[in-house]
């Protein structure tokens, strides 16, 4: 068995999980200098599935994809950690400000370039933006089948993939050719931890930025073994359009921003007789709250 | 997302030990693996950074997963099904997390698929588990047996067995039986060459009872018994290796403990188990189990710290928030003293544990040194000088971090009132949990008893004086007077005992000149880390005062005892 070539689609995102007063700025947009970036969470369960389909299928191969600043980089090395084997950048000044069209532009050029591949599997969304685009759209500018909301692979094999999926009102479990991109739900298992091993053989994985701070011996680490370089493409790299990219390319405008606070507007006092508690659960479930 | 590792600096202070680039470069053996495993390190800042690295996948693990998990895992428990034990599904959980991290095995050398780790780093791991599920600890800490198999068992059982501790095989150190528990060379359980004796296969049959033997079905054991027909003591006990595929020890039953519930605690029945020696016969005990024991001594004195912590923080998230007389409780001298106390005891003890792991992994490392090349004179001397400090500091460190822990608990539960008497709290499994590591691995009182000799033949006393050598900070100066008049009062205790020439007055106060000995060690311990790290310089402090009080208090009740006094204490 030769085994599979997996493209992840990863983003690099703040983590506005537990977040904190400043936040956000005073026009209303992230504060990202004071949230933690972190890898997104969903594409960490995209991770693990490919991994799962690594642990099935000795000589599969898993390629991280990122577009992102320089630093994004660390998501690449947080992935090979996990037992991912190599990790490609898309980084250019010219890719600033592209909504998901232009951005899965952008991620749908690159696979292209890979050219070798049988999965492309991406998380459903990114916790920043949480529009669950990029993922179909990359589908759709590479003309291959998509399977949304993935919960857990059933099986693989030459010929098709078996995925089941988490919907609103229940599970489906369905079969495509290959190859396929696949987004993954929340629900799937969880990435497993980072790999003590695979930490200290892949900490110096560098891209050609980082290589020019990097120390003698780990510049010449980086030369020696081939898998410490961390690829970086750029707009020509990938052949892509300029005018499809960045602002120009991205039809999404915002137009105001609304910092929302939500409050209660009536307030009702119970006491903890089980008379009033009765009467606000038959309540509750009468306007559907629970239930 | 906390992180056990990266919220507690202390822990980072410890790895950067002053003796880890000696131990480093020993271990490493001036990097000979660098170009053959991709994952060795280059050189010894390379290495630190790593164990820096690993350390925070630890820490995220415990703090993400174990301590989540501890919980259910205490309600749980394992049970026994068909004669085995199963898990409780967070301990499962747990142990596949550690597996895929690549954290078991982790100081066995990469031939065998291991990390090379110092022991002060497998040591801290242990102390991470701790703070998140002591219980799991046990389990965890527990391929620590494979130490013993690398250091005594023959090149054929290293090369078959120790791989499988990196992809999760557990281990058990099967000593114990029912009639022979402190007294460890009254066991009985028979080992013996089957009567069609193969020798290729070269295996022997086990066959008896064992009792308390924590993770008793463990995938590879270490089981002591008696091998030499016809004798009742120690030199007739070997050690054997019996791996759990053979399907022959039937688990009759897991104990019902108070604490580390998760931990199975199992009676076995061995029937023709087929087993194979390790190293000599004969040297079971005297030599191997020895060893064995001092590995797993220390590792309760991780126990011992890592409850430590979760006890004080604990305490201290509460008493910072609970409001009472319209202030925080902590703005109470009451109890903010008893917060003090707890982490002055904290960072005492592991000031002791992770000195001892150094002193420990430095005499076991010139050990595999001198297998390759014969040792200079300096590296033997040195080698002697470990040997006998890790000795005399192993009992006194799984001495106090095991009774501090359980005084943490005491107080920590305190702290919290009747909150902390609720099971709504952690504090009351971290007490049940606490109490068990002043009883295994050797009693605090037997810890004395192998304690004492570092009194008897001054090798405390001359360790302190390597201590009061080392320059420490100005402004603490009056706290190294301190510990000089602590140590001339510990001398005049010891001359005070001996001088009697009775060995039951010497056994009698035995606890109390150790203990002296100890507040003594701890305390230079903390102001030579002072030097290094403000919060020392504070706990140091706190640390110094308070069992200086304590000394001269042990001092004058020795110093009052008469033959007489303890003829009354005898009266029970």
């Amino acid at each position: 068995m030769k085994g599979f070539k997996i493209v992840v689609l990863a983003k690099q995102v703040p983590d506005t999980r537990n977040v904190g007063k400043d936040a956000m700025k005073e026009d209303g947009t992230v504060n990202r200098a004071v949230l933690p970036a972190i890898f997104n969470p969903e594409d960490l369960n995209a991770l693990e599935l490919a991994l799962r389909i690594k642990d099935q299928n000795p000589g599969t191969e898993i390629t991280i994809l990122t577009m992102g600043p320089p630093r994004a980089a660390e998501i690449i090395r947080e992935a090979m950690y996990r037992g991912a084997d190599k990790g490609i950048l898309i980084t250019d000044k010219r890719f600033a400000g592209s909504d998901t069209l232009a951005t899965s532009y952008a991620i749908s050029q690159a696979v292209k370039k890979i050219n070798d591949y049988d999965v492309v599997i991406a998380g459903r969304q990114a916790i920043d933006g949480d529009t669950a685009q990029v993922g179909p759209q990359v589908a759709e500018k590479l003309a291959i089948p998509q399977i949304t909301y993935a919960e857990e692979l059933v099986s693989i094999n030459d010929q098709k993939i078996v995925i089941k999926r988490r919907l609103e009102n229940g599970i489906e479990v369905v079969s495509c050719p290959m190859p396929v991109l696949i987004t993954v739900h929340s629900s799937a298992p969880e990435c497993r931890p980072r790999n003590a091993k695979h930490l200290m053989k892949f900490k110096y994985a560098k891209t050609a930025l980082e290589l020019e701070e990097a120390s003698p011996i780990e510049a010449s680490l980086v030369s020696e073994r081939k898998y410490l370089n961390i690829q970086i493409w750029t707009v020509d790299d990938i052949q892509a359009d300029v005018e499809w990219l960045g602002l120009s390319g991205s039809p999404t405008k915002v137009k105001n921003i609304e910092n929302v606070i939500l409050q209660a507007k009536e307030s009702k006092v119970l006491t903890a007789s089980d008379g009033d508690m009765n009467t606000l659960v038959k309540e509750l479930i009468e306007n559907h709250t629970i239930g | 997302m906390p992180n056990f590792y990266t919220d507690n600096e202390d822990l980072r202070f410890h790895l950067n030990n002053p003796l880890m680039k000696k131990i480093v470069d020993l271990k490493e053996m001036n990097y000979r693996d660098k170009d053959k495993y991709d994952y060795a390190p280059q050189n010894f800042e390379d290495a630190m950074d790593s164990y820096d690295k690993v350390m925070e996948i630890v820490g995220d693990i415990c703090g993400n997963v174990v301590a989540p998990n501890a919980e259910s895992v205490d309600k749980d428990g394992p049970k026994v099904v068909d004669n085995h034990v199963v898990y409780a599904k967070g301990t499962q959980e747990n142990h596949e997390v550690f597996r895929d991290a690549g954290l078991i095995g982790m100081s066995l050398p990469r031939k065998y698929n291991g990390l090379n780790f110092p022991l002060l780093a497998f040591t801290m791991s242990a102390e991470l588990v701790t703070r998140a599920d002591a219980g799991f600890t046990n389990i965890w800490g527990l391929q620590d047996c494979a130490e013993t198999i690398h250091e005594f068992a023959s090149e054929e059982l290293k090369d078959s067995f120790l791989p499988r501790f990196s992809t999760g095989a557990t281990a058990a150190m099967s000593l114990t039986e029912p009639d022979a528990g402190s007294d460890l060379q009254a066991v009985q359980l028979r080992g013996s060459i089957s009567a069609n004796y193969d020798k290729e296969t070269d295996t022997w049959f086990l066959n008896g009872v064992k009792r308390f033997i924590t993770n008793g079905d463990a995938d590879i054991s270490l089981v002591l018994a008696r091998s030499e027909e016809a004798t009742s003591d120690a030199r007739g006990l070997s050690l054997f290796l019996y791996d759990r595929t053979s399907d022959a020890v039937v688990v009759r039953r897991i104990e019902n403990k108070l604490g580390i519930k998760g931990s199975p605690t199992c009676e076995l029945v061995y029937t023709n188990a087929p087993a194979k020696l390790i190293g000599d016969r004969k040297m079971g005990l005297i030599k191997y189990v020895m060893s064995l024991m001092n590995s797993a001594r220390l590792g309760i004195g991780a126990q011992g710290v890592g409850l430590c912590e979760a006890a004080y923080r604990e305490a201290l998230s509460y008493a910072k928030e609970r409001e009472q007389f319209g202030k925080a409780i902590i703005e109470f001298p009451a109890v903010y003293e008893m917060l003090a106390i707890m982490k002055a005891k904290t960072l005492a003890s592991r000031s002791l544990l992770y000195e001892t792991a150094c002193y420990t992994d430095l005499y076991k490392l010139y050990g595999y040194v001198s297998k390759e090349r014969k040792l200079e004179n300096d590296e033997r001397a040195e080698a002697k000088t470990y040997q006998k400090l890790a000795d005399i500091f192993t009992p006194i460190v799984k001495l106090f971090a095991s009774e501090y822990a359980n005084q943490n608990a005491y107080d920590a539960i305190q702290v919290l009132g009747g909150s902390g008497y609720m099971k709504d709290y952690p504090l009351e499994r971290i007490y049940r949990d606490a109490r068990i590591t002043s009883i295994y691995e050797g009693t605090s009182q037997l810890q004395v008893v192998a304690a004492i000799r570092g009194v008897d033949n001054g090798g405390y006393l001359a360790q302190i004086r390597e201590y009061e050598k080392q320059e420490i900070t100005a402004e603490l100066n009056d706290l190294k007077v301190i510990l000089g008049k602590m140590t001339t009062q510990f001398e005049e205790a010891v001359l005070l005992s001996k001088a009697q020439d009775n060995r039951e007055f010497i056994d009698f106060h035995a606890r109390r000149l150790v203990e002296m000995a100890g507040n003594i060690i701890m305390g230079h311990l903390m102001l030579i880390n002072a030097n290094r790290s403000e919060e020392y310089k504070t706990y140091s402090r706190v640390f110094i005062k308070k069992t200086a009080a304590e000394n001269r208090d042990k001092l004058e009740y020795i110093a009052d005892t008469t033959m007489k006094d303890i003829e009354a204490f005898r009266q029970n």
